[in-house]
């Protein structure tokens, strides 16, 4: 079945939903710089060698995300949400970011853990199941990625609030999808953003799916005009160039630092990949949108303007591969250093102050542990070296 | 008799309730194209079209709300959670509105609204995929909340629960969705034992074992496994978990003067407290020993490597077992 279907409810289709010709863009699919005055002093700074870093920055998190999609086929991970096709949007929004800025994600900004210096093992380690979440939020400036859809927003709304209250100029961003903004958290969250004058910037990645639901059925105008009637500026550009993107970052963190309040992004992109590893893709889209998708690709057009300011890009291609292969290896490597969790660390951190409740419940599942065997309390592996049921008794 | 996974039990029993009530009308994240993450609305988008099986947008209140607003128009809307963790965002149109407005409109309004949720962990996943909500849903007046567990009862439960006047919260046992069983399609509802009563599965004397959902299964297991050190365990599947079938429940314990709950959400305010409670009240004078509840810790439900040491197994019930009959080498003497 096909996104044209819900013509019959009268919902927009999806090629509709997505013109590409009314959102900026900067660097065209093919590498054509295109002038704009309002975006082009924002990345001024922006010369043959930074753009080189900005590719090289989406093609390693894309070799890192091709990995872990491996990682997860081989069974070392649980699950794995490829962020495949949607490296400029955050690539490009992440190098926007000051370090004391805050990043309130989802599931699938692995880049911005990137971005944050977050390493292999630490974003890992929820995907094999192995850890309630992976890094320190304060070590990175990046909050637990969120899976509960759109509730993130609120809280990048929150700490924006708490940063502007206390006088700094630090700035929160929340990443989001298209599917999100029908949620009424994110809906909420601009709500507050407004009233407040919040410094925080919502940064929508408008991939067209919400995994089988295009986005015609969230709504039915470009979601950055929503922006308007919450009382904030929308700003809808190409998010697959990179370009584009870190302008309009940059434009909307300085809004939120001068105090003139939040600002919404809608990148549009394109999951290339499935939702996560569990999907399959095939059930709701037609390979023809991958192949129109995959001829605005972001790291092309990049490659394509390095190439026509006359860097050498056969040098630059070289050893970036080299690097990104380094990446996925160090990746694979980190996986086998992940340890199963010991089994009475489920009760670990359940509480910030002493419980006894659980306590209680601590102790007695230690000697229910112990009756299995002595080793198996501190074990990660008791239930597997158990005898069988009869002896246990 | 046609042999069925649980899974695509229900979604003949959802095929037949959209062909038996045109008021019917199934709303979801992804359960129409997609067929749902599980595949239980799988084709029927096909077969009954996009005003019938209704994807949505991305929100569970607007999901449950409007719902309120098609049963107001004289619908029957059956709704899907995408996943247990997924319901929260829902819950105040559920506990406030849906639950309570057939009491606020003086009995005028009626809310047929079932709420399908796939509930429980024991699949690996990640965060919030593995919850155990159902003790908040039996605890708010105004819904009913039933689980089932193999896929003839899910066949008939749903189509019970739609036909129901009152708010349905249907718990679904995730991990055996794909479980096989022989389901009676040609059955009708009226012969159908009402999805209130609970169901004896295995019969025994020594030990009453109340369950529902993914551990019916295992508690059955644990009923032949101890069956082989000579303790008789009798299991009901509660199926109703409000209200609770407390004359099958009783009956039983009044011959084995024992009691096991066990339930994959927490203990505290749970599903086993209630019964351990109630049944202690009913029955003071027939128990042998004080009633034993096997769950869950009281935890959020831990990573997926970690699961096995949350989830109530074999060897915990057959524990818990051994506390009630206080046999020894069980954890007798320690409260739980
Ligand atoms: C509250 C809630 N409801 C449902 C889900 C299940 N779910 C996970 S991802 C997803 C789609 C999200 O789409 P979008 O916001 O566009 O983000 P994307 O996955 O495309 O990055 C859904 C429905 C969830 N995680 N949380
Ligand atoms: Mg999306």
């Amino acid at each position: 079945m096909t996104p044209s279907d819900r013509d019959a409810t009268g919902l927009l289709t999806q090629s509709e939903s997505t013109r590409a010709d009314d959102f900026v863009q900067l660097v065209s699919p093919t590498g054509e710089r295109r002038a704009n005055a309002e975006f082009d002093p924002w990345i001024t700074d922006v010369d043959p060698a930074a753009l080189g870093r900005l590719y090289r920055d989406m093609a390693i998190v894309r070799r890192i995300d091709t990995e872990a999609t491996a990682l997860q086929r081989q069974g070392e991970l649980g699950l794995w949400p490829p962020l495949a096709g949607q490296e400029a949007a955050q690539i490009g929004s992440g190098r926007a970011l000051r370090d004391d800025d805050f990043i309130f994600s989802s599931y699938r900004e692995h880049a911005l853990a990137w971005c944050r210096g977050v390493e292999p093992a630490e974003l890992l380690s929820v995907w094999r199941g192995s850890a309630a979440s992976g890094w320190n939020p304060f070590e990175h400036g990046m909050a637990v990625p969120q899976i509960i859809i759109g509730a993130q927003a609120l809280h990048a709304t929150g700490y924006a609030m708490g940063a502007a209250w206390e006088g700094t100029d630090t700035a929160a961003i929340a990443y989001f999808g298209d599917g999100a903004t029908s949620e009424g958290d994110v809906n909420e969250a601009l709500v507050f953003a407004a009233s407040f004058d919040a410094p925080v910037v919502f940064f929508c990645q408008n991939n067209q799916w919400a995994i089988s639901e295009p986005v015609g059925l969230q709504s039915k105008q470009h979601l950055a005009r929503r922006a308007d009637g919450f009382g904030m500026p929308g700003v809808r550009v190409d998010g697959n160039d990179v370009l584009a993107v870190l302008a309009a970052t940059r434009i909307a963190l300085d809004r939120a630092r001068r105090g003139a309040g939040p600002t919404f992004v809608e990148a549009v992109t394109y999951r290339m990949g499935p939702h996560t590893t569990a999907d399959d893709p095939k059930r709701y889209r037609t390979d023809d949108e991958l192949v129109e998708w995959g001829g605005r690709d972001p790291l092309a057009r990049v490659l394509a303007l390095l190439d026509a300011s006359g860097v050498d890009i056969e040098g630059l291609q070289r050893d970036v591969t080299a690097e990104a292969d380094r990446a996925a290896a160090e990746l694979r490597a980190a996986v086998t250093t992940i340890a199963d969790p010991a089994p009475l660390t489920v009760f670990d951190n359940v509480y910030a102050e002493p419980n006894s409740h659980l306590e209680r419940q601590r102790e007695h599942y230690t000697r229910y542990l112990a009756m299995f065997d002595t080793s198996s309390a501190e074990g990660s592996d008791a239930a597997a070296s158990a005898p069988a049921e009869g002896d246990a008794r | 008799m046609t042999t069925l996974t649980l899974a695509k039990a229900l979604n003949a029993g959802l095929r037949r309730a959209l062909a038996d009530d045109e008021k019917v009308v199934l709303m979801g994240e992804d359960i129409g194209t997609l067929g749902g993450v599980f595949r239980v609305t799988d084709g029927l988008k096909a077969e009954f079209g996009a005003k019938r099986v209704v994807d949505t947008p991305l929100s569970e209140a607007g999901i449950v709300g409007t719902a309120v607003g098609l049963a107001y128009r004289g619908f029957r809307p059956v709704v899907e959670i995408q996943f247990d963790g997924f319901i929260y965002p829902g819950f105040d149109q559920i506990v406030a509105q849906v639950a309570k407005l057939h009491y606020r409109s003086r009995g005028n309004v009626r809310m047929p609204i079932t709420i399908r949720v796939p509930f429980g962990g024991g699949i690996g996943a990640a965060e919030h995929h593995s919850e155990s909500p159902e003790a908040y849903f039996a605890h708010t007046a105004g819904l009913r909340v039933v689980a089932c567990s193999n896929p003839a009862d899910a066949y008939v439960m749903v189509r019970q629960a739609i036909a129901s006047d009152d708010p349905v919260l249907f718990f679904e046992p995730k991990r055996r969705y794909h479980v096989k069983g022989e389901v009676d399609e040609t059955a009708s509802l009226a012969d159908a034992r009402p999805m209130g009563v609970a169901t004896t599965v295995a019969t025994g004397t020594h030990v009453t074992l109340v369950t529902y959902g993914a551990l019916v299964q295992t508690a059955r297991d644990a009923a032949v496994a101890a069956a082989e050190d000579g303790i008789s365990i009798e299991v009901i599947d509660l199926r109703s978990l409000a209200p609770v079938d407390y004359a099958t429940i009783e009956a039983s314990v009044r011959r084995t003067g024992h009691l096991v709950v066990t339930h994959e959400a927490g203990q505290q305010g749970g599903v086993g407290a209630e019964l351990a409670a109630s049944i202690t009240e009913r029955c003071f004078e027939f128990l042998e020993a004080a009633p034993v509840r096997v769950t869950g810790h009281d935890i959020p439900y831990p990573p997926a490597k970690l699961e096995r040491h949350h989830l109530p197994d074999l060897d915990r019930i057959l524990d818990g077992v051994d506390r009630v009959l206080g046999r020894p080498n069980s954890l007798s003497g320690v409260e739980a």
